[in-house]
């Protein structure tokens, strides 16, 4: 009797744990590294969205810079990350459409990379596809006009390298190496790709002065009447400069790539991207979702006379019967000026996000 | 033997403290506070609108126009219970109203609500001037809530976006509302006060409250898309339209 109650007991007390308790003990203790907020994130917006199952850790973060920059996750050794999400271009590249490994062409942008972690949504690449940055990070590595591998040859090239299950080691307590924990990586090394010392920033810190064609350039950013770009890019107290959410914003008249429609499969969704950030414009030219501008002013002359209607093109498009707001010439560089102050020279020169 | 069976009691003893204390005691006075869950639900001529009517349903308002709606979202905000002897029990600070869109936000449940009869309900649209501090709200501010400083700052208190016309040659609406501004420089608060008829309960309840989106076009003003559609949010006389039209779009709904 008593022996059927020890080991109910012990059922109990193991059903209580987690499983992986029963497991072999492997010692290990990754240092925690939580992002370091800066202050004008900290004091404006929500904060950042860390998955539970991954903490940002010293070990972890320094691994997956390591596999950033690292041509061993493509199938012939030739591509990074860092290929199409370059540091110094804010983590995208200067190609309209990014070649992959075979040399063949894809049909979107890279993306530039940054603050990810306030991406609150966590609806990742261009039509929102992939739900949190983990996740996301198996894509481009099975991508075929990507780094076009797989995940078993990924894991086995990992495991036969002579660095790499030792780090695996340290980030994770186990030298087996998978999917999972190749992503884990990456994502907490895209976590700290943080931007917030733009001109437009230390602005608003009080540490600068902008010039009066900035500040009218930003008037006009906020203004209804005239650029009306804050309903979708942020103000001065949505430092993100994106409101992560998709619009059609008057590209085309029928759309080649259905952007979201593609993924929710509702027509209304049809020519529907990601607003994109504009913080580091300086460095992430082309522009939209497929590159189709090479530089800022052609965007701008996109938003004051180039809108072109059609069904799901978002109500704040005004003036789409002309064509836009129609800027002045001096408006439209007060505006330009204004954009390019809210790239920030610090975040592409950082040391920590280059090649390790 | 001894220490074993020390241990078989404390698994045991840590299993029940695991446990949720269900009270099987049936002499239990009434409760008088219950939980209130409160519904935002949307009319147009008395048919529910629910984001699946998005850019689909073809509405007509009292000025004859057809339109389409894309985004309705807006801000409550000191949304108050009172009942005759001068209790007042405050719900929520603010509360942004979301039909659609990723974060669609169109129900709050709130614990520990007096159970009794509210002569009635009280809430703003909006912000006062006192809760209306430009960049105040973390949450607000992360949704790109905000309100121009140029228009007085702040928040806005509705965004209601959409398409009206005749197929083919739609042209863009944006009912956006906030502070108005007289003048550069001087500004005019325009939030509502909002009052619900009472209801009693007698238990955890549902509220419903109903948002009648055909106000907003009919009464007192009726609206005329084609000279007020977008930009409205500096035009001082759209601004006071709406504050107008907005007395009479709240009602108090089903309770349950
Ligand atoms: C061949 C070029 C290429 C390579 C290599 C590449 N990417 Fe990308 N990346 C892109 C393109 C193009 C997009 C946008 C694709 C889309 O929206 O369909 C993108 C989008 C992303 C995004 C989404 C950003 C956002 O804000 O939604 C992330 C994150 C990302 N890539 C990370 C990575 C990581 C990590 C790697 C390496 C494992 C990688 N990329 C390798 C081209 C590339
Ligand atoms: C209705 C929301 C909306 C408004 C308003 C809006 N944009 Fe955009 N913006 C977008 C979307 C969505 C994209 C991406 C579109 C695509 O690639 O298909 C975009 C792209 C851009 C880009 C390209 C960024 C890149 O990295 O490729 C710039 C620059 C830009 N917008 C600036 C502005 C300016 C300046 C204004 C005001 C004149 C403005 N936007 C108004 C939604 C908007």
């Amino acid at each position: 009797m008593l022996k059927w109650i020890k080991i109910g007991c012990l059922l109990l007390l193991f059903s209580s744990c987690n499983d992986t308790g029963i497991e072999t003990y492997t010692p290990y203790s990754p240092t925690l590294s939580p992002l370091d907020i800066p202050k004008i994130f900290a004091d404006n917006i929500l904060p950042p969205i860390i998955p539970p199952d991954n903490p940002q850790t010293v070990e972890g973060i320094a691994l997956g810079r390591k596999l950033f920059f690292d041509p061993i996750l493509s199938a012939n050794n030739t591509q990074s990350c860092a290929s199409c999400h370059a540091p110094e271009n804010a983590f995208t590249d200067i190609d309209r459409f990014s070649d992959g490994i075979d040399g063949i062409l894809g049909n979107r942008n890279s993306m530039p990379l940054f603050n990810l972690a306030w991406n609150y949504d966590n609806k990742f690449f261009w039509d929102g596809r992939s739900f949190g940055l983990e996740k996301q990070a198996l894509e481009p590595v099975k991508d075929p006009i990507e780094l076009h591998n797989t995940w078993s040859n990924v894991a086995q090239t990992l495991q036969s390298h002579s660095e790499y299950p030792d780090l695996f080691l340290e980030a994770f307590g186990t030298s087996t190496i998978d999917s999972t924990l190749v992503t884990k990586a990456l994502a907490q090394f895209q976590r700290t790709l943080i931007s917030s010392n733009s001109r437009f920033d230390k602005h608003l810190l009080g540490e600068i002065t902008l010039t009066p064609s900035e500040l009218n350039g930003f008037n006009i950013f906020m203004d209804e009447t005239k650029g009306d770009c804050f309903h979708c890019h942020g103000n001065a107290n949505n430092p993100l400069w994106t409101d992560n959410d998709f619009h059609n914003n008057g590209l085309d008249a029928t759309f080649l790539d259905k952007g979201l429609g593609k993924i929710t499969g509702d027509p209304n969704d049809d020519g529907k991207f990601k607003s994109p950030s504009l913080r580091n414009l300086k460095f992430t030219a082309p522009y939209m979702h497929d590159g189709r501008f090479a530089t800022l002013d052609d965007v701008i002359n996109h938003y004051s006379e180039g809108l072109v209607n059609s069904p799901t093109i978002d109500p704040l498009m005004k003036s789409v019967d002309n064509g836009g707001v129609q800027l002045s010439d001096s408006e439209k560089a007060d505006l330009k000026a204004f954009l390019l102050s809210l790239s920030d020279v610090e975040f592409i020169n950082n040391p920590d996000f280059k090649a390790p | 033997m001894k220490p074993l069976k020390k241990i078989i009691l404390l698994i045991l003893f840590i299993t029940f403290i695991g446990c949720d204390n269900k009270d099987d005691d049936n002499t239990e006075p009434a409760p008088t506070f219950g939980t209130l869950t409160i519904n935002f639900n949307h009319y147009w001529d008395g048919e529910k609108v629910t984001s699946a009517d998005f850019d689909n349903t073809v509405f007509a308002n009292a000025n004859g126009d057809k339109l389409t709606i894309s985004k309705l979202r807006y801000l409550i905000s000191n949304l108050t219970l009172h009942q005759a002897n001068g209790t007042s029990t405050k719900l929520s600070d603010y509360y942004l109203v979301d039909l659609a869109g990723l974060n669609s936000n169109t129900s709050i449940t709130i614990s520990d609500v007096p159970i009794a009869n509210f002569s009635n309900a009280t809430f703003t649209f909006g912000f006062n001037e006192t809760d209306n501090v430009d960049g105040a709200y973390t949450d607000l501010n992360s949704a790109s809530w905000n309100w121009p400083e140029m228009l007085g700052g702040g928040y806005h208190f509705m965004q209601f976006e959409g398409k009206y016309g005749a197929t083919g040659t739609e042209n863009p609406y944006a009912y956006h509302m906030g502070t108005a501004r007289v003048s550069p420089g001087v500004f005019e608060q325009n939030y509502i006060d909002v009052t619900l008829d009472g209801f009693t309960t007698t238990g955890d309840a549902t509220l419903e409250i109903k948002m009648n989106i055909d106000e907003w076009f009919k009464n007192p003003n009726t609206w005329d898309l084609n000279v007020y559609d977008t930009p409205l949010m500096p035009n001082y006389d759209a601004q006071i339209m709406m504050r107008q039209n907005g007395r009479t779009v709240f009602r108090l709904g089903e309770l349950n």
